[in-house]
């Protein structure tokens, strides 16, 4: 007769069988059961957020910064529905994050009980996959599936909705064998074809205008695929730009690195993503901020797309050779492939590619993340250029919130690892850096952990600066002050006849005070002069930090590629403003 | 009239649109239908008709068939993310003009009225093998099976003849011959 467990006691064998050594969670009535077995279970420590939001952000900031999967705990009813964001962000982003909410007991389920919601229904779009568990001996093998589901094949987040009376039912740990596997996202095999890779050197030695174009993929596929990456790059000598997710694949200080493209991009990524004969997509997914108008998309190439998910494939862009798998496989069999065959490549083909590389060169001329910067205020770009000045020394992890920050952060803000750079991309959620640092803070105590802020976007989650104390986690939060929704006012200004609608907060807190009340620590840089100090006094404090950095207020976010241009029509800055964008192209964007 | 200024693009291109008769196995869990239909109105694909009932009872596992409508990337595109979901064991494409496939739906026509019409709407019934499974001497109750488009047109013309109640399954299908289909 096997062991007779309670469903409460089933969970934590699972976290504990699945080496889970952070949950991030806020308890409720509907998980007492599981909270209270947490006493019983040393090796799993509870990070106790203030919001089951931010415990959500801050599973996805733990799972991106170190790889393992994120594990948050949250109650029924609004404990679910405040984690919804998180879930979606983390689908969006393709973030493994396993989701455990307590539900009312099964005989209550349906008659609008207390705290009672429909969460795997509200769920199901925002997940992988979801369970509401009925039986408390199907419990241990959801467990262990929902584990394997948020990490295997393109990450994502599952969720599994416990009621109460399974977590205090007593059932056995057992796991079933013969279940569907789903490990390759609906893919038939991700076995690689030996032809698919001729292919891929084929198309890449014809190539006299190649760019690399690789995204959050080859982080997801963890370190190696990174210096695969790295390999490939260095072995053909093609340019390589990448998106705001895949930053820090590759070195972002390296000759061959053109920055990150997109709507935000630098000129010479989006010009050579436009004009190249071979575009190689790496883990990159076509996202409508990267492509801009999609009929004009780099008209003149061949594509090369390599992504796990098949259904990313031909979604937004036509390609001419797809293929279905994880990078680091890819790259691995790419390399080896091309290494026997093609020795001394980069030298034999320099000639084939120099007036790509002369042309690449006239546009990093153009200097496109230049600004004009000022004696008086603080300029945006400045701060970050200063901030990475003096923490590229040490290993930094980067958080941002969302808006003209996070694309100053990605512009200025120069990355040479993996892992070290979390962004909300793909769903854009304000409040997110915050969090998301205590997460990175607590996968990595005694590393620089900096949330790259804007004023409006912290208040988002301001709460969890709480959870900072409690933790002794000494995040640093750096503030970019311009009182208004930066992003939202820019597009205002260039699309609705600057209208300014909403988009100036009127009563801000005095974030030194804020940081105070809290019991961190509070540091306030209005000139240009003062900036590095303070930003060293940052550094040095062992305690959480909010820095107000009080910047220009209008200052624009630049390059952008404007409404309904392609890649080639950039605006660079304030005098590009006056060539107005065009009544179809304010439909665009 | 002014174009509208939205932060998001506007379709430019628009590809033909074609029907086509998706098959989904499926396990038969709570909620699966939902994940399935809840994919189509969430990526805005269209859903014609919709058949499902299980179809192993040991395994328990049911068949899903569904009429939709879509160019053929939104088409790829459902294949696809159909097969993303976990409980989907395997999807399969059918064109409507296929000929290797059998499609049929029932229908169960209620008409009423006097007798003269009655037994001509029991005249057009009759080219669809129609059984009668239910008669009063003011109505009949008739069951059809037909394509879709032949059911479409047998209610035009039973409308005026004193059709009243209309129910329907939407489509199935089958492979013809031994074959059977596998991904």
């Amino acid at each position: 007769m096997p062991k007779l467990l309670s469903g409460a006691e089933i969970v934590f064998k699972a976290l504990e069988d699945q080496k889970v050594e952070y949950i991030f969670g806020y308890p409720g009535g509907a998980v007492l059961p599981i909270y209270d077995e947490l006493k019983n279970h040393k090796t799993i420590k509870h990070i106790l957020a203030r919001h089951e939001q931010g415990a959500g952000h801050a599973a996805e900031g733990y799972a991106r910064s170190c790889g393992k999967p994120g594990v948050l705990l949250v109650t029924s009813g609004p404990g679910a529905t405040n984690a919804v964001t998180a879930l979606t962000d983390a689908y969006m982003d393709s973030i493994p994050v396993v989701c455990i909410s307590g539900q009312v007991p099964t005989h209550l389920i349906g008659t609008d009980a207390f705290q009672e919601c429909d969460t795997t229904g509200i769920t199901r779009p925002c997940t992988k996959h979801n369970w509401l568990v009925k039986d408390v001996n199907d419990l241990a093998d959801i467990m262990n599936q929902a584990f394997k589901i948020a990490t295997t094949g393109r990450p994502g987040p599952v969720l599994v909705d416990i009621p109460k009376d399974i977590q205090f039912n007593k059932g056995v740990y057992k796991l079933n064998k013969n279940k569907l596997e789903k490990k390759l996202n609906g893919a038939l095999s991700n076995k690689i074809n030996l032809k698919d890779v001729d292919n891929f050197i084929e198309m890449i030695k014809k190539s006299s205008k190649p760019i690399f174009y690789t995204g959050g993929g080859v982080i997801n596929s963890g370190p190696k695929a990174s210096e695969l990456l790295r390999e490939l790059v260095s072995l053909t000598g093609f340019p390589i730009t990448s998106t705001l997710q895949g930053l820090g694949a590759y070195p972002g200080d390296d000759p061959q690195f053109l920055g990150m493209l997109g709507m935000h991009g630098t000129y010479e990524a989006n010009n050579a993503m436009h004009d190249c004969d071979l575009m190689i997509n790496i883990g990159a997914r076509f996202d409508d901020r990267i492509t801009g108008k999609i009929d004009e998309f780099s008209p003149k190439s061949k594509k090369i797309h390599i992504d796990i998910d098949p259904s990313s494939i031909g979604k937004n862009v036509k390609v001419d050779l797809a293929i279905t798998s994880d990078v680091t496989e890819l790259l691995q069999a790419v390399i080896k492939r091309f290494k026997e065959k093609n020795k001394n490549f980069i030298e034999s083909n320099k000639q084939k590619t120099a007036k790509w590389w002369s042309q690449i060169d006239k546009w990093r001329e153009k200097k496109s993340l230049n600004f004009i910067n000022s004696k008086e205020t603080i300029k945006p770009q400045h701060a970050v250029q200063r901030l990475y000045e003096l923490t590229k020394h040490q290993d930094t992890f980067i958080t941002t919130e969302v808006g003209q920050h996070q694309m100053w952060a990605a512009q200025h803000y120069k990355f040479n690892k993996p892992n070290r750079w979390m962004t909300s991309g793909g769903l854009g959620t304000m409040g997110y850096g915050l969090p998301a640092a205590i997460g990175v803070q607590i996968a990595h105590p005694k590393k620089l952990v900096v949330d790259i802020a804007g004023e409006a976007s912290i208040l988002m989650n301001i709460q969890e600066m709480s959870t900072a104390i409690q933790y002794k986690l000494p995040i640093k939060i750096f503030i970019l002050n311009n009182e208004y929704m930066g992003m939202v006012r820019q597009w205002q200004e260039l699309l609705h006849d600057k209208n300014y609608s909403e988009s100036y907060t009127e009563a801000l807190p005095d974030f030194v005070k804020l940081a105070e009340a809290y019991g961190a620590v509070g540091i306030r840089a209005k000139t240009p002069d003062e900036l590095d100090e303070k930003i060293k006094e940052m550094i040095k404090t062992d305690k959480p930090v909010i820095f107000d950095c009080v910047v220009d207020k209008v200052e624009n976010c630049y390059p952008m590629i404007p409404s309904g241009k392609p890649h080639n029509q950039m605006l660079l800055g304030p005098e590009d403003e006056k060539e107005e964008v065009s009544d179809e192209g304010k439909t665009l964007v | 009239m002014s174009k509208p200024k939205s932060a998001y693009s506007q379709p430019t291109k628009f590809g033909k649109e074609d029907h086509h008769i998706i098959v989904v196995w499926v396990d038969n869990e709570a909620g699966v239908l939902a994940r399935v239909i809840g994919l189509f109105s969430g990526r805005g694909y269209n859903i014609e008709s919709l058949a499902v009932a299980e179809i192993d009872k040991i395994k328990h596992l049911s068949r899903i068939t569904i009429v939709t409508k879509g160019t053929p990337e939104v088409i790829k595109q459902i294949k696809l993310q159909l097969g993303k979901l976990i409980p989907v064991h395997k999807v399969a494409d059918f064109s409507r003009n296929d000929p290797k496939i059998l499609f049929k739906e029932l229908a169960l026509l209620k008409v009423v009225g006097a007798t003269k019409k009655l037994d001509k709407a029991k005249k057009l019934c009759k080219k669809h093998d129609g059984l009668v499974l239910d008669k009063t001497k003011k109505s009949f109750v008739i069951q059809v099976t037909a394509l879709r488009r032949e059911i479409d047109k047998l209610v035009t013309t039973l409308k005026p003849l004193g059709l009243i109640s209309v129910s329907r399954t939407g489509a199935v299908a089958m492979t013809k011959g031994d074959e059977v289909f596998t991904q």
